[in-house]
């Protein structure tokens, strides 16, 4: 099941040159721009790691690719996204997101149904690649 | 929009360019003669820009009609004593990459090893890597390159960025353009001891020293330029103080005529400051006296730096 989310999300994945833009677009507004990942596909995980820091003086979006690929060097079967942070209002907040590099096989989400006090059923997911520990889950 | 979409398909052809058409409407020209106009001296090195602008012209319209398969090695490297103007070509340089449309930004990031090489183990590949991540889009210009190699010591961490600039020099070729700079004995010894660079590097363009003539009419224009004159007397002392100066150590070319000249413009003020009584005019504000220039230590045997 491919994932969803973020801007773009639901455009075929870009290519680098396709990044490029993107990102340069982010620059030239005066965002922050940085590259997080994860191996854990549920949606209510917000919070992936962050690659090196987040990038603020970089002119040009070659560098964001150049890390983008780093970090596929290390990263390469888990989720990647470009986060893309405006810090104009005062604080920091998220202009895009978007997804660009995925595992080649995403097995998707599992529906848990649970039966609570009078026979009420609470639903929930999780991912069928979760169930095992992290950093061994997509190969 | 139709014209758009042709720039971007890898593959599409045009029948015809025109060059000289291409040439005014880059702005190339207008760097070319502020180049000839700013800089004095330097033959060499402005015949050897104005080639290699016209061969990257002709370059980027054999791409547009489809005759090219790579892109050309643009990395330099720029010998030359201090003071030869390196630095200051650099900046130009740049630019005119920019309008040629070789790099994207067009900002120069100027590094020396230092800003390059790390203090502990792993500590060099992130900073390395910062600085080029800077310099994307534009030029890098290493100053003093040679010192990145230390052979003496076998766990110098130069070798290290020196081995992720020639990954990035070769890999990124589109993204920067790196420009080596430093003593041209030195710079030989360096790219014969590192052939990872000389293999890389397709332009090397040597800076020659500057003649006292050029020196002086390189003090001239920066003296005027800071809104200073000369009379005849101060121009020919200063023409003496050149002579002299050539001969000491640590002579450097054009920096050391612009210290000079901030000394210089230290003891006029001395002066006027002293002499004046009641209101003074701008003239005697900005007249460059001869004995403001005899009074340096040059001229008694002294050294300047
Ligand atoms: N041909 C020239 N005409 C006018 N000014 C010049 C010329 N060459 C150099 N200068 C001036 O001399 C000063 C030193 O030049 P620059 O910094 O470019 O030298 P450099 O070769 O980079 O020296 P170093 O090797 O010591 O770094 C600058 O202030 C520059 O403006
Ligand atoms: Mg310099």
């Amino acid at each position: 099941m491919r994932i969803t989310q973020g801007t773009f999300s639901f455009l075929p994945d870009f290519t680098d040159q396709q990044i490029h833009e993107q990102v340069q677009y982010c620059i030239d507004n005066g965002w922050a721009v940085s590259i997080e990942y994860t191996d854990d596909p549920h949606p209510r995980n917000t919070y992936w790691e962050m690659w090196g820091h987040p990038m603020f003086d970089n002119p040009d979006a070659a560098a964001v690719v150049f890390e983008l690929n780093e970090c596929r060097k290390v990263y390469g079967s888990y989720y990647i996204r470009i986060i893309a942070f405006d810090s104009s209002p005062g604080w920091e907040s998220i202009r895009l997101s978007f997804i660009v590099n995925r595992p080649s096989k995403e097995p998707g989400f599992r529906l848990n149904r649970t039966e609570t006090k009078g026979r009420n059923i609470q639903y929930s997911m999780s991912p069928y690649s979760s169930d095992n520990p992290q950093g061994s889950r997509y190969k | 929009m139709e014209k758009e979409l042709e720039e971007t398909k890898p593959n599409s052809k045009l029948a015809q360019v025109n060059l000289k058409e291409e040439f005014e409407s880059s702005g190339v020209d207008q760097i070319l003669s502020e180049l000839d106009d700013t800089l004095i001296g330097l033959k060499p090195v402005k015949t050897r820009i104005r080639e290699t602008a016209s061969l990257l012209l002709v370059d980027k319209a054999r791409e547009k009609m489809g005759l090219m398969t790579e892109s050309p090695t643009l990395h330099m490297s720029f010998s030359g004593n201090p003071g030869t103007g390196k630095t200051t070509v650099a900046l130009k340089i740049a630019d005119l990459l920019f309008r040629l449309g070789y790099v994207r930004k067009g900002h120069l990031v100027t590094v020396t090893r230092d800003d390059l090489v790390g203090q502990y183990i792993g500590h060099t590949a992130p900073k390395t890597k910062e600085v080029l991540k800077k310099a994307m889009g534009g030029v890098l210009f290493i100053d003093e390159a040679y010192y990145l190699y230390r052979p003496e010591n076998e766990r110098d961490y130069g070798q290290e960025a020196i081995e992720i600039l020639l990954q990035v020099m070769e890999n990124n070729r589109d993204d920067l353009v790196v420009v080596l700079a430093g003593y041209k004995d030195r710079m030989d010894k360096f790219f014969e001891s590192n052939p990872g660079f000389r293999s890389r590097i397709a332009h090397h363009i040597n800076f020659p020293d500057y003649s006292n003539d050029e020196l002086l009419e390189i003090g001239e224009i920066m003296i005027s330029d800071m809104n200073y004159k000369l009379n005849e007397k101060s121009r020919e002392a200063f023409a003496e103080y050149i002579k002299l100066r050539r001969k000491q150590p640590h002579f450097a070319n054009a920096r050391s005529i612009r210290n000079a000249i901030d000394r210089i413009r230290l003891r006029q003020a001395n002066r006027v400051f002293k002499t004046s009584k009641g209101p003074i005019n701008s003239d005697v504000l900005s007249i460059i006296d001869e004995v403001d220039v005899r009074k340096s230590r040059v001229f008694s045997g002294g050294i300047d730096s």
